[in-house]
C-alpha cells in the first residue's frame, strides 16, 4: 500500500501543534512545525499507549499529556524518559491545501 | 559510582551516568529482587489485569551493554566515609568516589496493635500481587487512608467487582496539596463507582484473625472486610545516612546540588529534602515520580561535577477511573485561585501568591484533557511569570502566548 491518505485541511492545524488522525482503524498524530512543515508519526506513545495529540509542540518536540515522555516528531527519535522507544513516521505531504499521510 | 536504591531514582542515575559518557565501573544495589521498575502502576488500572506485570525501566541487556553492574536482593548495611566503603548485608562491600543515595520512602506504619497478614501495605512489586490476589467480585476491601494510593487502589478494585470502603480521619479526602473543588470531583467519582468513603473518621482499632480483619472506627462502628490496605503516607528511608552521620532533616538534607552533609554522598528521589529554588529555596521532599527521575539524572551530572543547581516545578498526577488529575507546583503556596474551564468538566485551578505570581496550577478531568495546560502552566511557574488573572480565568486565551508574553 502506498496509497497518500488525506487526513485534513492544513488550516486545520495551528503551527507548533498537533492533530489526532483516526484511519482504518490505525492513530496517527498530524505535526505542523514552527516553521510550517507538516509531519506524521504513530498517534500512540511508546510507553502507554496515550494519543499524543492530547500533548504539547515544541519546536520539534512533541511531550506526551500522559507523563511527559519526549519525542522528536520528525524523526520519531525518543527523546526523555519514560519514553525509549522510538515512534513510527510517515511521509507527509500538503497538496491542494490538504495534508496527506502515506500510512503504508 | 555507587547507587543504593535501585528504584526510579537509581535505576535513571545509573543509566544518566553512562549517557554523559562516564566510563568508570557503576554500581546500582539493590534489595529487591527485581531490576528498577515503576511504582505508579502497581495502584492503578494495571493492577486489575488477571496477571499484573512488572513495568521494568531498564532491561538485563541494557544494563550489561552499558555495563552497569546492578546487584539485586542485597541491602547497603553501613557507610563508612572516612575509608569511602559501602558495606554489603551479604557481607561484601564496595569503595566509591561518589556515593548517590536512593533508598526512597516505605509505607508509614499504622501504630497500632493487631496488625496481621490480613492488614497490608503498598510500595513494592510483591504487596502489589499480595493485594491482586485478594481483589475479586464480591471480596471486601477497606482502604485505610484516602490518599492517592489508597483511592487508585479503590478504584482499581472496584473495577474487579470488590466491595470498597475507604476510611479517612481527615475532614476530607486528599486533604494533603488537592484543592477541595478538586477533591470533591474525585469523591464524586468514587461514590459514583461504588465506593463507601467515610471522612472524619479516625479508627480505633483493628483487630485480624487471619480470617477476616475487623476496622474500629471512631463512632464505635465496624468494618469487617477481607483484606486492609493501610496507605496513611510514606516516610523517607534515613536510617543508613542517619547512621553515617549524615545530616537528617525530613529526610536526607541535600542542598539545591543534592549533595548531602557529605561533598561525596549525594541523595536524591523520595529519600532526600532539598531546596526547591522556584519558592525561594524552601526545603521541601516529595514524593513524586518525574521528581525520582530527574533528581537522579541531575545526581548524576553532580556526581561528574557539572555543579547544576536543582530549578525544576514540582509535578505529579493520578488516575482514577476515566479521571485523570495533574498538579504543577505546591498548591499551598498560593493565596488565590483563579479557575479555566475546559469543557467535558475538565478544569484548571491557577493558585496565585499574593503578589499576583502563578505558584501552582491543579487540574482534573476525563483523560487527558488538563495535561496541555498544566504543562504550560508549570513554564509558566518556573519562569515565575505573573499572568493577569482574567487570561489565566479564559479558556480563549492560549497559555502559550502567556509563555511568549
Ligand atoms: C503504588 C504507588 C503509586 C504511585 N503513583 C504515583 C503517581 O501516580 N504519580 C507520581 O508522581 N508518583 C507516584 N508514586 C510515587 C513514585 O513511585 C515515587 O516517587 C518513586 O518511586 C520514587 O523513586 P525513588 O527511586 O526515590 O524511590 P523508590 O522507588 O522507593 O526506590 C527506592 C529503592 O531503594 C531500595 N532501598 C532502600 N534502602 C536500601 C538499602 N539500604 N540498600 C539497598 N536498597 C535499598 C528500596 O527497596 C527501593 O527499591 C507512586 C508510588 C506508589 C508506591
Ligand atoms: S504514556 Fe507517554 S510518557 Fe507515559
Amino acid at each position: 500500500m502506498n496509497d497518500w491518505v488525506e487526513a485534513c485541511a492544513a488550516e486545520e492545524i495551528d503551527e507548533e501543534d498537533v492533530m489526532r488522525f483516526d484511519h482504518g482503524g490505525r492513530t496517527f498524530a498530524i505535526y505542523r512545525s514552527p516553521d510550517d512543515e507538516f509531519f506524521a508519526t504513530d498517534g500512540l506513545c511508546t510507553h502507554e499507549k496515550i494519543h499524543l495529540a492530547d500533548g504539547l509542540v515544541m519546536d520539534d518536540i512533541i511531550e506526551c499529556p500522559k507523563h511527559n515522555g519526549r519525542f522528536n516528531y520528525k524523526t520519531g527519535a525518543a527523546k526523555g524518559a519514560p519514553a525509549c522507544v522510538n515512534l513510527k513516521t510517515y511521509p507527509v505531504k500538503v497538496d491542494a491545501g490538504k495534508v496527506l499521510v502515506q500510512i503504508g | 559510582m555507587v547507587i543504593v536504591g535501585a528504584g526510579e531514582c537509581g535505576g535513571r542515575a545509573a543509566l544518566a551516568l553512562r549517557d554523559l559518557g562516564y566510563e568508570g565501573p557503576v554500581t546500582l544495589v539493590g534489595d529487591e529482587p527485581h531490576l528498577p521498575y515503576e511504582r505508579p502502576p502497581l495502584s492503578k488500572e494495571a493492577m486489575a489485569s488477571e496477571t499484573p506485570e512488572i513495568r521494568a525501566i531498564t532491561s538485563d541487556e541494557l544494563l550489561a551493554e552499558k555495563s552497569i553492574r546492578h546487584l539485586r536482593s542485597v541491602r547497603a548495611a553501613g557507610i563508612d566515609r572516612t575509608a569511602h566503603v559501602v558495606r554489603l548485608s551479604d557481607g561484601a562491600s564496595l569503595s566509591y568516589d561518589k556515593l548517590l543515595l536512593a533508598t526512597g520512602s516505605t509505607p508509614r506504619k499504622l501504630p497500632m496493635p493487631g496488625l496481621g497478614s490480613r492488614c497490608v501495605y503498598l510500595r513494592t512489586f510483591a504487596d502489589a500481587l499480595a493485594i491482586r490476589a485478594h481483589l475479586r467480585a464480591g471480596s471486601r476491601i477497606a482502604i485505610v487512608g484516602g490518599g492517592f494510593i489508597g483511592l487508585e487502589l479503590a478504584a482499581s478494585a472496584r473495577k474487579l467487582g470488590a466491595s470498597v470502603t475507604v476510611i479517612e480521619a481527615q475532614p476530607r479526602i486528599l486533604m494533603r496539596g488537592v484543592p477541595v473543588e478538586i477533591a470533591g470531583i474525585v469523591h464524586d467519582a468514587h461514590e459514583a463507582e461504588g465506593v463507601k468513603i467515610l471522612a472524619g473518621q479516625g479508627i480505633t482499632a483493628i483487630a485480624d484473625d487471619s480470617a477476616e480483619v475487623r476496622v474500629t472506627l471512631a463512632d464505635g462502628k465496624d468494618i469487617v472486610a477481607d483484606l486492609s490496605v493501610i496507605g496513611i503516607g510514606a516516610v523517607p528511608v534515613t536510617t543508613l545516612a542517619a547512621e553515617a552521620g549524615l545530616t537528617i532533616d525530613n529526610g536526607i538534607a541535600v542542598d539545591a546540588e543534592l549533595r548531602t552533609s557529605d561533598p561525596d554522598v549525594f541523595a536524591a528521589g523520595d529519600c532526600c529534602s532539598f531546596p526547591l529554588a522556584v519558592y525561594g529555596g524552601r526545603r521541601v521532599r516529595l514524593e513524586a515520580w518525574r521528581n525520582a527521575q530527574e533528581q537522579g539524572a541531575l545526581a548524576a551530572r553532580n556526581m561528574l561535577g557539572a555543579g547544576e543547581a536543582h530549578a525544576a516545578v514540582p509535578w505529579f498526577w493520578s488516575d482514577q477511573y476515566g479521571l485523570s488529575l495533574q498538579i504543577a507546583g505546591l498548591s499551598d503556596e498560593g493565596r488565590g485561585i483563579v479557575r479555566r474551564d475546559l469543557g467535558e468538566g475538565a478544569f484548571i485551578l491557577f493558585h496565585l501568591a499574593e503578589d499576583g505570581r502563578l505558584v501552582a496550577a491543579s487540574g482534573i478531568g476525563p483523560g487527558n484533557t488538563v495535561a496541555r495546560d498544566i504543562r504550560l502552566a508549570e513554564m509558566l511557574i518556573g519562569k515565575r511569570a505573573k499572568p493577569a488573572p482574567e487570561a489565566l480565568g479564559s479558556p480563549d486565551v492560549k497559555l502559550k502566548a502567556l509563555l511568549a508574553a
